[in-house]
């Protein structure tokens, strides 16, 4: 039986500032991950996982990352996603307090 | 202390201008991260979870006032407000922006620091005992043969690409507070049968995947031959270290597989080779450097105000009983300022803290800051005459934790919060673990205890020396904490046994707590350690005491 292919976005580092972004259906980069393309078909995973990683003057270290549909859009399903939607749990720093 | 001259200066300047071309030519493009990454981490740029991250050398964890002072600069200029002192007596930014960093080692320059071999398969920032020339057990300060070491490897041509990483700790003192028995090369002063000083060499020590204890090379280098024997080992290692796998590659797995005996022969026949070419420049370089480490004009005064002081007031003699180490001048102690405030992350010092730890050294303490591998600061030189004092201006800063070498004194690494090879959390545990001692008020009764955190099993926390370890992993989505026991970073460096399956992120804190309690049932009486009842009773009751419930499972 193949594997089945679990829900990806691509996900990378912002060039300048180094914090997580996400890549939209858009093809442009957002820092809130609800707003990512959530891919379930993995051809098309590993084409647009190619074209983000053509982006050098933008993003670096792009990856595909497991993802589920939540009700606001995707979500992380591993803790380190997780952490990364949000900053580090020791100060009220990063993603937790600048996309509010 | 070592002052910059014009050659360093230079270099280091370069170093910066060549960098921030690279910066530039990554922003607009023409570098791709694949070509650029190299480049950062040659100058110590990291990019991490949130953001990127700067790894400055603290060259031997010293520091001047006016050094400190401009961390504290960089901190509020281009970063958050704080800093982040490592378990290698460096200091990192968690939040610089790319297009900074050029200008950020620039300020660094100006006060004779840089970010150079703070990462890459080099020789990184040499690290010494943090009490290196203050503590009374002391031959000499080794601080000098550092510097030395520094200059030597800085750019070294020969040795900017070795299999791995390559880290070298020196101690000038009987007590091992370096932790020289797990790095690559460990460097101990000791004597000959004539008085000489000189150095036991140890090699091949090191944490991470593949613990290992290093083994003595040679019992006694004389002080003249240090730079060549030392040459001759990175070079054979150089060519020696495997490089076709990188979790086999540090020195450790090349001593390991080949033998001791076998790298012995090889360091001995290339230092033949080469100990002529050291035609006493090196020595002269060494004695300009060591007159740069003279020990400050000590001076003399009453200590009754500081007997009288502890008298009077039962917080500041209970820092002064944790706080405080024997200093080789009379009438002087060494401070060691806690950055583990209970709840706080350890390591952590905001700008103003620095500040104040750069206004006490300079008006207290001739001047002098120490970052310690544990993660807190030291002012080496301060005459008890002037303690009080400087425990006031410490309270108001928040910095007179009187918790140094107990529970809540804790090693931990960034962890999971910030470090893209972490599988877990490092800090959250620290924290929590600290906040429970303190609130339970039993740490002072517990006593001396070492408790190591790391987020991976890579052990920046120093885990496995820990007398309680703890290792973060990811256990099936999970973060989940191994429990390792009896470890020890000192001379009888010993690696921690692990105890048994690891535990939740919500069970941990109370299996410490319970470890903890249960050692002050055990203890034959209070003078007697944690590390001392383990190795009395091995781990078996300690075991008992984790796992409650499998005890009785096995006895039903």
């Amino acid at each position: 039986m193949p594997r089945t292919f679990s829900p990806k976005v691509v996900t990378a580092n912002a060039l300048l500032e180094g914090d997580a972004v996400w890549l939209t259906e858009a093809n442009t980069w957002t820092r809130d991950i609800s707003e990512a393309e959530l891919m379930t078909d993995e051809a098309h995973a590993d084409l647009r996982l190619l074209e983000a990683q053509s982006r050098v003057d933008e993003i670096a270290g792009a990856y595909l990352a497991d993802a589920k549909a939540g009700e606001a859009g995707p979500e992380p399903t591993h803790f380190r996603e997780t952490f990364r939607t949000r900053g580090p749990s020791n100060y009220a720093h990063g993603k937790q307090v600048e996309l509010s | 202390m070592y002052s910059y001259n014009d050659f360093d200066e230079a270099f280091v300047r370069s170093r910066v201008a060549q960098f921030r071309g690279q910066v530039e030519r990554r922003i607009d493009g023409s570098l791709t991260e694949d070509e650029f990454k190299p480049l950062r981490l040659m100058n110590g740029l990291y990019l991490q979870l949130h953001a990127y991250m700067l790894r400055v050398a603290v060259p031997y964890g010293t520091l001047s006032a006016d050094q400190m002072r401009k961390l504290a600069y960089i901190a509020d200029r281009w970063d958050k407000g704080y800093g982040h002192f490592t378990t290698r007596q460096n200091i990192q930014y968690n939040w610089p922006k790319l297009q900074d960093v050029p200008d950020m080692l620039d300020a660094l320059a100006d006060v004779g620091m840089h970010a150079i071999q703070t990462s890459g398969n080099t020789i990184r920032n040499v690290t010494a005992d943090h009490f290196a020339g203050a503590a009374a057990d002391e031959i000499e300060d080794p601080r000098a043969i550092a510097e030395l070491l520094r200059q030597w490897s800085t750019d070294h041509p020969e040795f900017q690409f070795l299999p791995r990483k390559f880290k070298i700790a020196v101690t000038g003192a009987a007590h091992d507070r370096a932790v020289t028995k797990a790095h690559d090369i460990g460097l101990r002063m000791v004597r000959n049968d004539a008085g000489e000083p000189g150095f036991e060499v140890i090699v091949g020590g090191g944490l991470g995947r593949t613990p290992m204890v290093g083994k003595v090379l040679r019992a006694f280098l004389p002080k003249a031959d240090l730079l060549p024997y030392c040459e001759a080992i990175v070079s054979v290692y150089n060519l020696l270290g495997r490089r076709d796998n990188k979790y086999k590659a540090r020195i450790k797995i090349t001593v390991h597989e080949n033998g001791l005996e076998k790298i012995q022969e090889l360091v001995e026949e290339r230092f033949a080779a080469i100990r002529e070419g050291f035609s006493g420049h090196d020595q002269e370089l060494l004695a300009e450097i060591e007159s740069a480490f003279a020990p400050p004009a000590f001076t003399t005064k009453s200590t009754d105000g500081f007997e009288a002081a502890r008298l009077a007031n039962p917080a500041f003699r209970s820092w002064t009983d944790t706080n405080l180490a024997d200093h080789k001048a009379d009438g002087y102690a060494i401070v060691s300022i806690s950055i583990k405030k209970h709840g706080a992350t350890p390591g952590d010092a905001t700008s103003d803290q620095m500040r104040v730890m750069a206004d006490l050294a300079e008006q207290y303490g001739h001047g002098e800051l120490r970052i310690s591998h544990e993660q807190n600061v030291i002012l080496p030189h301060v005459h008890k005459a002037d303690l009080a004092a400087v425990y006031a201006a410490l309270r108001e800063a928040d910095l007179a934790t009187a918790n140094i070498g107990l529970a809540s004194d804790i090693i931990a690494c960034p962890g999971m919060d910030y470090c893209a090879l972490a599988t877990a959390r490092s800090i959250p545990i620290a924290q929590e673990i600290a906040t429970r001692f303190d609130k339970l008020k039993i740490e002072h009764e517990i006593g001396q205890l070492k408790i190591k955190i790391s987020g991976c099993i890579n052990a920046c926390g120093h885990h496995h020396v820990g007398h309680i370890g703890i290792l973060g992993l990811d256990r099936a989505g999970v973060e989940n904490y191994q429990i390792t026991l009896g470890g020890d970073g000192t001379e009888t460096t010993t690696i921690g046994e692990r105890a048994g399956p690891g535990f939740s992120a919500e069970e941990i804190v109370p299996a410490i707590e319970r470890l903890v309690t249960g050692y002050l049932g055990l203890r034959s009486d209070a003078d007697e350690t944690f590390l001392q009842t383990y190795r009395r009773l091995g781990m078996e009751p300690f075991k008992a005491i984790l796992y409650p419930a499998e005890e009785k499972a096995n006895a039903a």
